[in-house]
């Protein structure tokens, strides 16, 4: 397998669908990079335009606008050198109830052009790998939601792509097979160095695992980052002091807003709750100050943004968690 | 991987799965055999009337039969290609190197493999009933049978890409199937028809499909009325083939 530096490398990307009430830009132009070696979120509520920018990197949609490069092949005229190189785990699954286990992973090697011996061999490791080992005999229909999910990335891996897509990939999954889901997935990065591109509408999901997300509204990136950066840049980290003395509440407050950034959102009896641009650094130093003022604290607390924080204020909507499906 | 070789990958892909439906397996068998069995008999009374052409009634009767299971029955093949669509296996096949055309053609082979294996089952009860035809030309109708059932099938399948849907699917289907069946003479000839009736089924491409066939069971290899058969099967492989690899070609799906 070659070297490439961009393993995702799009320029514009967009896609207009004809409706009878007049043309739907469902994605407006997005420049997207994905280094190799990264988990890369793209995050977004439902109908933000997601799942169709991932079908235009994946060859299933024709790009309206933009060019891309895929693991090093321009996406538009060397589709089919782009599809050997990635992986794919659709949405809403990838497998037959009635076909079994084993005969699904052959025959997905074999469309990649793999050899049956080949083919079995790799399937074989896959599913020992992903936590499936004794299901080879077994209908697709019979596995867990958990199971087939992993089955699913297993096919998306057979033919060793070095970029994995997947689209939503712990929807509809009990916390408990989420967690394990993103551990395996961790271990495709960590153990095989595949680069994986995962859509998502959980905050926690693009949080736990994703090394940076992209944040997609309305068809457009309105932010992209680390998580940390995304939280830090947006909202800031909130810190609530509990006092020993009321009395020197007044104190306290003067003393805090000498320090750039920290902005008092409340004060009241013995309690203060400000913001400030970084807790972990400016905290020590502000509560020197404190001290040194003869303030005496009962009780600190320090929160961190969620990434619920950071949407909202990006769009001024929350992202709402959909209910976990039965 | 060749063409052929990744046609051949999805052909035995869905025909294990088919062979797995039991259900679906005994009443692909039955059916006609049913056909022959409980319509059949009504027929011969029927036989003599006016208008009926000349002939054994099976000879008549056996080649609309050929027509309804091969080509109606290709119509309705689309629904399994919707419910593999939910199921996200035909997403996950095209993000592979293999050809699109080949997703299709695999599938359509197991469906002209089905109808080869069904008519067989229908004729051999059928001489068994007291057909009396001669095999070579039967052996031609089955064959034709068989590429028409088979741009059907293409068809159906790019319908069931376009609707996405059951209902929008069965919508499709059912309007097209209904008048073509109705205005084809497959369970009763044309020639009892009244004149306006007639002219009106002679616009049907699949009324000439019938006739042929029957000419062929009568032993009229040469006639005028096969040619044109084979002319308007010829056409509508055409157009079903090309619609359904243009629809597999596209994004849809």
């Amino acid at each position: 397998m070659f070297k490439v530096d961009y393993m995702v490398e799009a320029r514009g990307l967009a896609k207009r669908f004809p409706s009878r009430v007049g043309a739907v830009d469902a994605v407006r132009g997005v420049d997207i990079d994905v280094d190799a070696g990264e988990i890369v979120g793209f995050l977004g509520p439902n109908g933000a335009g997601k799942t169709t920018t991932l079908r235009m990197l994946t060859t299933l949609l024709t790009p309206t606008a933009g060019t891309a490069a895929i693991a090093g092949h321009d996406l538009l005229r060397e589709p089919v050198a782009v599809r050997r190189r990635i992986g794919y785990v659709p949405q809403r699954g990838s497998t037959a109830p009635q076909a079994l286990v084993g005969e699904e992973l052959i025959d997905q090697g074999r469309l990649h052009g793999l050899s049956r011996a080949t083919a079995e061999e790799r399937g074989r490791a896959l599913i020992s790998q992903l936590d499936l080992a004794s299901t080879w005999d077994r209908p697709c229909g019979t596995l867990s939601g958990g199971q087939r999910r992993r089955l699913d990335i297993g096919l998306g891996l057979i033919h060793e792509p070095p970029l994995l897509f997947m689209d939503e990939p712990t929807t509809g999954l009990d916390p408990q097979s989420r967690a394990n889901l993103w551990q395996h997935i961790r271990g495709l990065r960590d153990e095989h160095g595949v680069t994986v591109f995962l859509t998502t509408h959980y905050l926690e999901e693009a949080d736990a695992l994703c090394d940076r997300i992209l944040v997609i509204d309305h068809g457009e990136i309105v932010a992209a980052g680390t998580p940390a950066e995304l939280k830090r840049e947006v909202s800031g980290d909130r810190v609530a002091l509990a006092l020993n003395d009321p009395a020197r509440l007044a104190n306290a407050r003067t003393v805090l807003e000498r320090f750039a950034g920290v902005k008092v959102m409340r004060a009241d009896g013995d309690l203060l709750d400000f913001s400030l641009p970084d807790a972990s650094t400016a905290l020590p130093v502000l509560l020197a100050g404190l001290a040194s003022a003869g303030v005496v604290l009962n009780g600190i607390e320090v929160r961190r943004p969620t990434l619920d924080d950071v949407f909202l204020s990006l769009t001024g909507r929350e992202l709402r968690d959909q209910p976990i499906a039965a | 991987m060749s063409f052929m070789n990744e046609t051949w990958l999805v052909f035995v892909r869905a025909m294990r799965l088919s062979l797995r439906n039991k259900v679906w397996l005994i009443i692909g068998l039955m059916q006609p055999l049913l056909y022959l069995a409980l319509f059949g008999p009504l027929l011969k009374r029927i036989a003599g009337m006016p208008g009926f052409p000349r002939g054994d009634s099976w000879q008549v009767f056996t080649p609309g039969l050929l027509v309804q299971l091969g080509i109606f029955g290709a119509l309705f093949v689309g629904f399994g290609l919707i419910a593999e669509v939910r199921e996200g296996v035909i997403e996950r096949m095209r993000v592979t190197p293999a050809s699109r055309m080949a997703l299709l053609a695999g599938r359509v082979l197991r469906d002209a493999v089905v109808l080869l294996v069904q008519s067989t089952v229908l004729l051999a009860a059928a001489y068994a009933f007291g057909l009396r035809a001669p095999i070579g030309d039967v052996v031609l109708a089955v064959l034709l049978v068989a590429a028409v059932g088979a741009a059907f099938a293409s068809a159906s399948y790019a319908v069931a890409l376009l609707t996405g849907t059951e209902e929008g699917m069965a919508s499709i289907a059912n309007s097209v199937a209904v008048p073509l069946l109705l205005l084809s003479g497959i369970l009763l000839p044309m020639t009892l028809a009244p004149g306006w009736l007639r002219t009106v089924s002679n616009v049907n491409p699949i009324k000439h499909i019938v006739d042929a066939l029957r000419a062929l069971f009568h032993g009229h290899v040469m006639s005028g009325t096969v040619g044109v058969g084979l002319l308007v099967g010829a056409a509508l492989i055409v157009a079903g083939m090309a619609f359904g690899t243009r629809t597999f070609q596209r994004d849809s799906a």
